[in-house]
């Protein structure tokens, strides 16, 4: 059986990460505590759109150091929130029929995506996908850390992952797909057999004609 | 003597010229070399819009329209879609004027559950300015794009299994045509190898249906396909619209049209080359020089974009096989010329169209069908090259694809043809693998691509061709890995090419050459 590891943000949804952090952080219990985190962003702002530039990962770790202070039960609790006010409605409609496909003929859907497993468990429900890899915050006491669990789920090392869920899974890379819309997510899309760009981006756009990778546009 | 579009090369004839993709190519055929041609478009109908009233009231094996008609009734008409005629019609398209006579007739009988799919089967989905071409402005605005869409055989809720021939095939339909009081086909015959039950029980089905005939076995078993009492690709689907007739109130309306593919200024580009006028001549050594000068998407420009000014010949009503009889014999009237004695090499030009690329790029698996499938079985009877004979033909086989429309085949061609050229064994091996790519399935549905499994009916229908042609030569082409990879020699001129041919012909060969387009039919005598 072959599997299908689809990356989300951009891909399957058309919000990024940014969007349920963002949620996440006007949804502090005061005011004011949503302030202090909007702040303390906006001041990262310029690391973060300078790591974007350089490193995924690092992207991420500044991010979701946001989450620094969040009870644990808090993020479980507006989770359902986040997803049902940000994520669902920025599901591609054609998103759910290509996941459909896959599933219709046999192939384990995998999402594999940088944002935060909670929000990504409950999309994986809502689309029938059978697995995620995601990245998980550290979680101390009760109180989230805003540090990502190794290993940290982005760029290149997606595609590693990927490789090691096929291996685990069984499943031969060659006859395995792979979905994304980042030249970023190059690496993740070169190990498996059936690589596809979706509403891609100018730079993998260029790549997946010279390749001949298909080019789908669920945003259409 | 033979029939005047066949002419006998002597020392005097001019040099011919043929199409090699979107180029055109002089070449020079030794002394008896028999040329084919087309015959002269037959004279169109006078009064079309009366030619289509007549028709519908007057149908042949079924009563008429209108008397088939009640108000509230569900009617479903199908429309060919614009892998026809090549190229497109001038507006307005024959479709749009019989689409336009039996909307209002639907209306004036208060049917207003209507309506229009394009049976595209596993074509790609046509864009909304090809549709408004085929149906007009007025209709376009009227029904697109609820009422007049795409038929989409991947939407498995939107197809109805209806049942199983004698002999096992599966026929599996659009749900709407299924479910509907009365289906109306809307056909455009362009060749004899369309129409007939192959517009409802082919156009209106998916791969189930589908893969009972479009397979190696079926099609190594047609002689030719342009024949259809000859060919076991027709026989099977005779059979499954036979039971689709009879589970669906099928009203049949065919139309033929001539072979004028050439608009005035181009006209001559169907003529004997010994036979032009100064002037012609002149504008023929214009055309090639521009040919030659500019790009290949303002080639490709100069051809597709300028619609064809077909005349229509005939239109038929009725039962679908009633109808497809009189289509048959006018569409013959127009293409059948009569050849005795088969070629021991054949040659042909390329053009730059076939149905499967209207509005992209002839990518070198469609060289393929065009060549061992289309080129090949046009004729009736006899094949017009003797079994094992040469076939050479003049295309560039440019390795280049239209990633939109054709992705699909550039993995077939790819990675598949270098493990095999075995028709049965890609079908064996990667048919159903192919028609199982989500990815691909996506853009079939929702982007403009031909179906997954699209390339290996492209390769099958060459299957006949190649079972049959002992070499295949190509004289032009800009590269030497596609034409390997196709199971094709290579030559750099026609003259290499027929040294290379008579090498393996008796010592002195017979050798006719096809000028098309526009398109005809050897009626062959062995």
């Amino acid at each position: 059986m072959p599997a299908s590891y689809f990356d989300v943000d951009g891909t399957l949804v058309t919000t990024n990460l940014v969007h349920p952090t963002v949620f996440y952080m006007l949804n502090q219990p005061t005011p004011m505590h949503s302030l202090a985190k909007l702040g303390r962003a906006l001041v990262k702002a310029p690391w973060m759109a300078m790591a974007e530039l350089q490193d995924r990962r690092l992207f991420n770790e500044l991010l979701f150091s946001s989450f620094d202070g969040v009870s644990e039960d808090r993020l479980v609790a507006l989770a359902e929130e986040a997803f049902a006010k940000v994520l669902k409605p920025a599901i591609y409609g054609k998103a759910r029929d290509l996941v459909k496909c896959s599933l219709d003929k046999g192939h384990e859907v995998v999402l594999i995506s940088g944002a935060l497993d909670f929000l990504m468990q409950r999309l994986a429900e809502h689309l029938g996908a059978t697995g995620i890899i995601a990245n998980r915050l550290e979680v101390k006491d009760g109180f989230a850390t805003g540090k990502l669990l190794r290993p940290v789920v982005a760029g290149p090392e997606k595609a590693r992952l990927i490789r090691e869920h096929a291996h685990a899974r069984g499943h031969d890379l060659d006859e395995c797909f792979a979905y994304s819309d980042s030249y970023s997510d190059v690496p993740m899309l070169s190990v498996v057999g059936y690589p596809a760009a979706v509403n891609p981006d100018r730079k993998l756009k260029l790549l997946a004609q010279a390749y001949h990778w298909p080019i789908l546009h669920l945003a259409a | 003597m033979s029939h005047p579009c066949v002419v006998t090369l002597d020392s005097r004839s001019a040099p011919r010229v043929l199409f090699s993709g979107d180029q055109l190519v002089e070449v020079d055929l030794p002394t008896g070399t028999r040329v084919l041609y087309a015959k002269p478009p037959l004279e169109p109908l006078k009064d079309v819009d009366a030619a289509i009233r007549y028709a519908i009231n007057h149908p042949y094996n079924s009563e008429p329209l209108y008397a088939k008609l009640r108000p509230g009734m569900k009617v479903t008409i199908a429309v060919d879609d614009i892998s026809l005629p090549l190229p497109p019609m001038k507006r307005p398209d024959i479709r749009e004027r019989v689409l336009t006579i039996v909307l209002d007739l639907l209306s004036d009988y208060g049917v207003d559950d209507v309506e229009i799919i394009i049976a595209t089967s596993v074509h790609r989905r046509m864009k909304d300015w090809e549709v408004r071409h085929i149906v007009g402005d007025r209709i376009f605005n009227a029904y697109w794009p609820k009422k007049l869409y795409n038929h989409d055989a991947e939407n498995l809720a939107n197809m109805k299994h209806i049942g199983t021939t004698d002999v096992g095939e599966e026929v599996e339909l659009n749900k709407r045509a299924v479910d509907s009081d009365l289906v109306i086909y809307v056909n455009l015959n362009l060749v004899p190898m369309d129409g007939g039950h192959k517009s409802v029980s082919v156009g209106l089905c998916g791969y189930r249906s589908l893969r009972a005939h479009h397979n190696p076995r079926v099609m190594r078993d047609c002689y030719s396909y342009m024949d259809p009492k000859s060919s076991a690709l027709h026989t099977s689907v005779e059979r499954m619209g036979r039971l689709a007739n009879k589970k669906l109130n099928v009203f049949t309306i065919e139309t033929t049209i001539n072979n004028r593919m050439f608009d005035r200024p181009l006209e001559f580009l169907a003529r004997n080359e010994d036979d032009l006028s100064a002037g012609e001549k002149s504008a023929l050594r214009a055309l090639r020089f521009t040919l030659s000068k500019v790009p290949q998407p303002a080639r490709q420009a100069i051809f597709q974009r300028v619609p064809s000014p077909y005349g229509v010949t005939g239109v038929f009503a009725g039962e679908t096989e009633a109808v497809h009889e009189h289509t048959l014999k006018r569409s013959f009237d127009q293409y059948l010329v009569p050849v005795t004695g088969q070629a021991d090499i054949l040659i042909t030009g390329i053009p730059y169209i076939s149905p499967y690329n209207v509005n992209s790029f002839l990518n070198p698996l469609l060289v393929q069908v065009m060549a061992n499938g289309y080129m090949f079985n046009l004729y009736r009877g006899a094949p017009m090259l003797k079994k094992g004979g040469t076939m050479i033909i003049l295309h560039p086989c440019t390795d280049l694809f239209d990633n939109e429309h054709h992705a699909p085949y550039i993995e077939f061609v790819h990675r598949l043809l270098p493990e095999t050229r075995d028709a049965m064994e890609l079908h064996k091996r990667y048919e159903k693998k192919f028609s199982e790519n989500p990815a691909y399935i996506e853009m079939y549905r929702f982007g403009h691509a031909y179906h997954p499994t699209h390339p290996f009916f492209m390769w099958y229908w060459g299957e006949a061709g190649r079972q049959h042609i002992g070499r295949m030569i190509v004289v032009g082409a800009d590269n030497e890995y596609i034409p390997q990879l196709l199971g094709w020699e290579t030559a750099r001129t026609m003259d290499e090419a027929l040294r290379m041919a008579k090498q393996s012909a008796p010592p002195t060969p017979e050798i006719m050459a096809l000028h098309s387009p526009p398109i005809f039919m050897a009626d062959m005598t062995a």
